[in-house]
């Protein structure tokens, strides 16, 4: 015989244990030594809340009534974790890449940041949940009142209202105090993983314990079982095959949509490789779980045939005299239910503050204040209460339902609220096409088929459905009748149910889906879930260098807040074997930070914010791309909250125009930069291969001469490229000084030709000229006007391909403000008409023949000295040759004449 | 018999400097700088080694390498792959299209030579 | 500017053997969903005298754990690819 006092006595121990693993463990995770902690054991371990009280004293209930249908609820899981490769594994990379915080935020975040589409998952999460609270706080309950009756102390109602409130209340503390310790984007809790782990164990070794006892200790072994099984009226149970098929997909749908799942499964998942044993060993731990309910069932049946079945786990030791076989069977069912309850509390209380409560604030207050410190105290409450109204939810609904036996059917009418979810989530992550109003469309389609169908019908006729409208329809139309949709009768309303309501929800979301058109936002992340293995297959990585830990310090003190900014700071450097503030600039501290300031801003702002300090590596094209989304989606967030279209209209198409820019530019950065690349290693291999050959000795004079000469020339053209490509950065970034003087054209011209054809080794050029024509005299930079028609002469000894080159300079002087027009003709072939456009663009060497010297910076300097000037320089397409036309501003020419 | 190298390249000088030290190795070089006839001139010279410059007159080295690499002759030719652009995204491509091996220039000599011979040996 | 030896072009054995592996990864759903279908028929085909619920529980739970041990075995081996290559690669 238990005492009353032992009995509580254990409860509140076992609590205490508890709350002392789940403290250690979230201070062992504090100091970063989280090895065991991330053990794919641990992770097996919690997702065992998948079996609540519901499974663990129900399972045996339920083999009563329907003999080997209960394993359904454990084959469904079993092949979706099985088949970890198709969904989970996806699932799991996903929420890391994407930082998930819950199943309505994939949904949500899938179908671009689509914040109704949050709100609905959320309510259909909290509607699907609640009752399940209640379910759970009743097995505590009934457990006690079992335990309590054997001890002689009857307990009335009242009581175990008082017990339930107890319990709701020691959980609700609980998960207030290890779920909301600290905020922190990944939204992993390693002290609640740890202590549900703990549970899991116990509720395994409580119903192994049991069913050994029953099988060796009770019976006589498996073969007696066998036997006595072929006895018992759960041998008559015939299977029905399409309720069996039924249940076994609505198990796995359960199992990768309820909320609970998805946080254990998908949001505290340390480490990816864990799903890979998780793959066998937690099926291998539903094997286990069920192993022993059939032998309970049966030997429960014969001992106490007027139980209640849904208690024999805890009675059955009871009535044999086990008593602390019985107190074990009651703790495994006290750790089924409080870990479900747990879990399920954060999880929602997550997604109810992420797209309820939060967005409302948002809305009321000044969105500009995103990233400040006040926000993470909002959040903090906001979750904290959360967690409180949720727990308060599930106790109401027990008050009001409690003691009934209604509760009982709920486990699988919420599994089949919950599937809703799944073709959303399925179709998000493998189809690109899936689109926000294909997937609002299949959850309220589904969701209202479901309520119609199967909720609402649950209570018989007393709430809001009539027993009339059950039997007749709505307005007595048979083809609406709720168990019967279009005449379908005699097969089992739970498979009618969710054969219509996931019918018709994928309908929904396919139809919607094919005639709706995504948004921006949707198509890239819809790009970014599908294709998730190819996006994260190359983490980007960081080489440390030119950082000053000081900027960083300063960066990251306003993102996160000064404290915590050098906490960061003093733990990297503790961990360098350093004293001081400042942490060295390794890549991995690099990469620590980075992914710090990714919880508060985002992956891509933080890499770019990151990468602008450290300056070494530039920012990538992605990178520019990556922030433009971001901004653009927290734009789009905080101004769809506020409800100004028009405001959205015109900062998307801003956006647009903004990443269009960024885009162009960067593409022409790398090309330039690859081209510049180009042109300097060129002349450099050459370089180094022949001094090489010359250092190497055993040349002959003849060799070392002619090498040293191509030396020396390689290097001239490397010099000249430096001198250009010099040049041309002072023009472009108008960092030059023009000496402005008065001068003459007909000198500038001279000196230009006397400079070119002095040039040694350089072909022969025939340049005609009309000296009177020329002699103007004007405002001008000589040097530069003299270094453009350098320029243009030396093209024309380049390129020019006529046997006899010859080059026209003409000068004309244009009326009416048409300033001075100076043009170069040569008589060769011209340039095809296809190039005419790029002419001027840097590097554009036409003609292969890169031993002509120059990289093709030229003419792209020659524009840039002509703007400068306050002219300009222009290719005349309709010359005969190749004809370049130089025009001065008339202004300068005026005022000096 | 002196192995043969084809070292499709266009400018002067670092056909000259390759040319030498490999000749100088005791191998047969021939030379080509023209893209477009690039694949038909590796099928008419059947060399052993085939060095190949990604910037070309009229064709890129990617494109004749994926031409070799998908006729039945060529598939399993060592091709040394060179540029002077000197990005990721050049290295990844030449892996892609199947180089047997990738340089950046400017390349030592002895590295070239090192390469060339470990590709005939293999 | 040399580099290490690349790795050669065409598939390896070893990431050929690899890939096989996952396939076979993929395909063990559809093997246990058949496989916890077939009860249905051996339960209801054999005259519905009810002697069969122990049998076909028995051959549930043998399936089920045969399962299990199959993927277990084909995760570790699995994981002896992985440990040098955590590439990713599309279905061949």
């Amino acid at each position: 015989m238990i005492g009353f006092d032992v009995l509580v006595g254990v409860c509140l121990g076992y609590v205490a244990i508890l709350f002392a693993v789940a403290f250690a463990a979230e201070q062992r995770a504090q100091r970063a030594e989280v090895n065991w902690l991330r053990s794919p054991l641990i992770y097996t371990l919690s997702l065992s809340i998948y079996c609540t009280a519901w499974t663990f004293y129900g399972a045996v209930g339920y083999a009563v009534r329907s003999g080997l249908e209960f394993v359904t609820i454990y084959l469904g899981p079993t092949l979706v974790m099985i088949g970890w490769w198709w969904v989970v594994r996806k699932l799991v990379r996903i929420g890391r890449t994407q930082r998930i915080t819950s199943i309505a935020d994939l949904i949500s975040s899938r179908y671009g940041k689509s914040n109704l589409l949050g709100v609905v998952v959320t309510v259909l999460a909290v509607v699907g949940t609640t009752p399940y609270i209640a379910l759970q706080l009743q097995s505590v309950t009934l457990s006690f009142a079992v335990l309590a009756a054997d001890e002689g102390t009857t307990l009335n109602p009242e009581d175990l209202q008082t017990t339930a409130l107890i319990v709701a209340a020691g959980l609700a503390f609980f998960t207030i105090l290890f779920g909301t310790r600290r905020l922190d984007t990944n939204e992993r809790h390693p002290g609640v993983v740890t202590a549900i782990a703990l549970e899991a164990a116990v509720k395994l070794i409580a119903l192994l314990a049991v069913g050994i006892f029953v099988v060796w200790g009770v019976a006589s072994g498996p073969a007696d079982i066998l036997a006595r099984t072929e006895a018992s009226r759960i041998a008559a149970w015939q299977p029905d095959g399409a309720r069996w098929a039924t249940l076994i997909f609505l198990a796995a749908a359960a199992f990768l949509c309820l909320p609970r799942m998805f946080q254990v499964m998908v949001v505290e998942n340390a480490d990816e490789r864990h799903v890979a044993v998780a793959s066998w060993a937690f099926p291998g731990y539903l094997f286990l779980m069920s192993l022993f309910v059939v032998p309970i069932a049966v030997v429960g049946l014969q001992t106490l045939p007027e139980g209640n079945p849904d208690l024999y786990v805890l009675t059955l030791p009871l009535a044999l005299g086990e008593e602390r076989l019985a107190l074990l069977a009651f703790l495994g069912g006290f750790s089924s239910a409080t870990s479900m309850v747990i879990v399920a509390a954060i999880a929602l209380s997550t997604m109810v503050s992420n797209h309820i409560v939060m967005p409302i604030w948002l809305r009321a207050g000044d969105p500009g204040a995103v990233v400040s410190g006040d926000v993470r105290q909002v959040v903090m409450v906001s979750r904290r209460v959360s967690i409180g109204a949720i727990l308060a939810l599930g106790y109401l609904y027990f008050l009001f339902t409690g003691g009934t036996g209604a509760l009982a059917a709920i486990g699988l009418i919420a599994f089949a609220g919950l599937a809703q979810v799944l073709p959303a989530m399925l179709g998000g992550i493998f189809w690109r096409g899936a689109t926000r109003v294909g997937a609002a469309a299949g959850l309220i389609l589904g969701f209202s088929v479901w309520a119609y169908t199967l909720f609402l019908p649950s209570f018989g006729g007393t709430f809001i459905m009539s027993e009339t409208f059950l039997a007749q329809g709505p307005f007595g139309i048979a083809a609406l009748r709720p168990q019967a949709l279009l005449g379908m009768e005699g097969i089992d309303p739970l498979v009618h149910a969710v054969l219509w309501s996931i019918l018709l929800n994928t309908a929904a979301f396919i139809v919607g889906s094919l005639f709706s058109f995504p948004r921006p936002l949707e198509r890239l992340q819809g790009a970014q879930f599908v294709n998730v293995f190819e996006h994260s297959a190359n983490p980007r990585g960081w080489s440390g260098g030119a950082a000053e830990a000081e900027d960083l310090l300063i960066m990251s003190q306003r993102i996160l807040g000064s404290k915590e900014a050098q906490a960061l700071f003093r733990t990297a450097a503790a961990v360098q074997g350093k004293s001081g503030d400042y942490a060295d600039i390794t890549p991995e501290f690099l990469e620590t930070l980075e992914r710090e300031l990714a919880s508060s801003v985002g992956a891509a702002t933080a890499h770019a914010m990151i990468s602008q300090i450290v300056g070494g590596s530039a920012v990538s094209m992605e990178d520019l791309l990556a922030v433009a989304d971001e901004t653009a989606q927290i734009m789009e967030y905080s101004l769809r909250l506020q409800e100004q279209s028009q405001e959205l209209e015109r900062t998307a198409t801003q956006l647009r125009e903004a990443n269009e820019k960024l885009t162009a530019l960067s593409i022409q950065k790398d090309a330039f930069l690859s081209q510049i690349s180009h042109e300097l290693r060129t002349p450099m291999t050459s370089i180094r291969a022949f001094s090489e050959i010359l250092m190497a000795g055993s040349t002959q004079e003849a060799e070392q001469s002619r090498f040293s000469s191509i030396i020396h020339d390689e290097a001239k053209r490397l010099t000249r490229l430096l001198d250009d490509l010099l040049d041309l950065s002072v023009l472009e970034n108008g960092q030059v000084t023009l000496n402005w003087q008065d001068a003459d054209l007909h000198d500038i011209l001279e000196r230009a030709v006397a400079a070119t054809t002095s040039m040694e080794g350089q072909p022969r050029l025939n340049v005609l000229r009309d000296p009177d024509a020329e002699s103007i005299a004007f405002t001008t930079d000589a040097d530069r006007l003299s270094q453009v028609f350098i320029n243009l002469i030396t093209n024309a000894q380049k390129y020019c391909t006529a046997e006899a080159p010859e080059l026209r300079i003409s000068v004309t002087q244009a009326g009416d403000g048409g300033g001075v027009h100076v043009d170069f003709v040569d008589n060769g072939a011209g340039i095809p008409r296809e190039s005419e456009a790029v002419i001027f663009e840097k590097f554009s060497r036409l003609s292969d023949k890169s031993q002509a010297g120059g990289a093709g910076l030229g003419l792209a300097i020659c524009r840039e000295i002509m703007g400068k000037l306050g002219g300009s320089i222009s290719y005349q397409p309709s010359e005969a040759g190749t004809a370049f036309r130089v025009i001065l501003p008339q202004r300068e020419a005026q005022a000096a004449e | 018999m002196a192995k043969r190298v084809l070292l499709i390249e266009d400018e002067p000088n670092i056909i000259q400097a390759i040319s030498f030290i490999l000749s100088r190795d005791g191998w047969t070089v021939d030379t080509h700088a023209d893209g477009a006839t690039a694949v038909a001139e590796v099928e008419r010279r059947a060399p052993d080694v085939v060095i190949l410059d990604v910037m070309l007159p009229n064709r890129s080295g990617f494109d004749i390498l994926q031409d070799l690499r998908a006729a039945e002759a060529t598939e399993a030719l060592p091709v040394l792959m060179l540029t002077a652009r000197g990005q990721k995204r050049d290295r990844e491509l030449a892996e892609r299209y199947g180089a047997s091996r990738f340089m950046t220039k400017p390349f030592s000599n002895a590295e070239v030579l090192d390469t060339v011979r470990a590709l005939t040996e293999a | 500017m040399s580099r290490p030896p690349q790795p050669p072009v065409y598939l390896e054995r070893r990431s050929y053997r690899r890939r096989r592996l996952i396939d076979a990864i993929r395909l063990l759903p559809f093997l246990g969903f058949i496989l916890f279908l077939l009860p249905l028929l051996a339960i209801n085909g054999s005259d519905a005298t009810g002697g069969s619920t122990a049998w076909g529980g028995l051959y549930l739970f043998a399936a089920w754990a045969g399962l299990i041990a199959l993927s277990a075995g084909l995760v570790r081996w699995l994981s002896h690819f992985d440990d040098d290559e955590p590439e990713e690669g599309p279905p061949q």
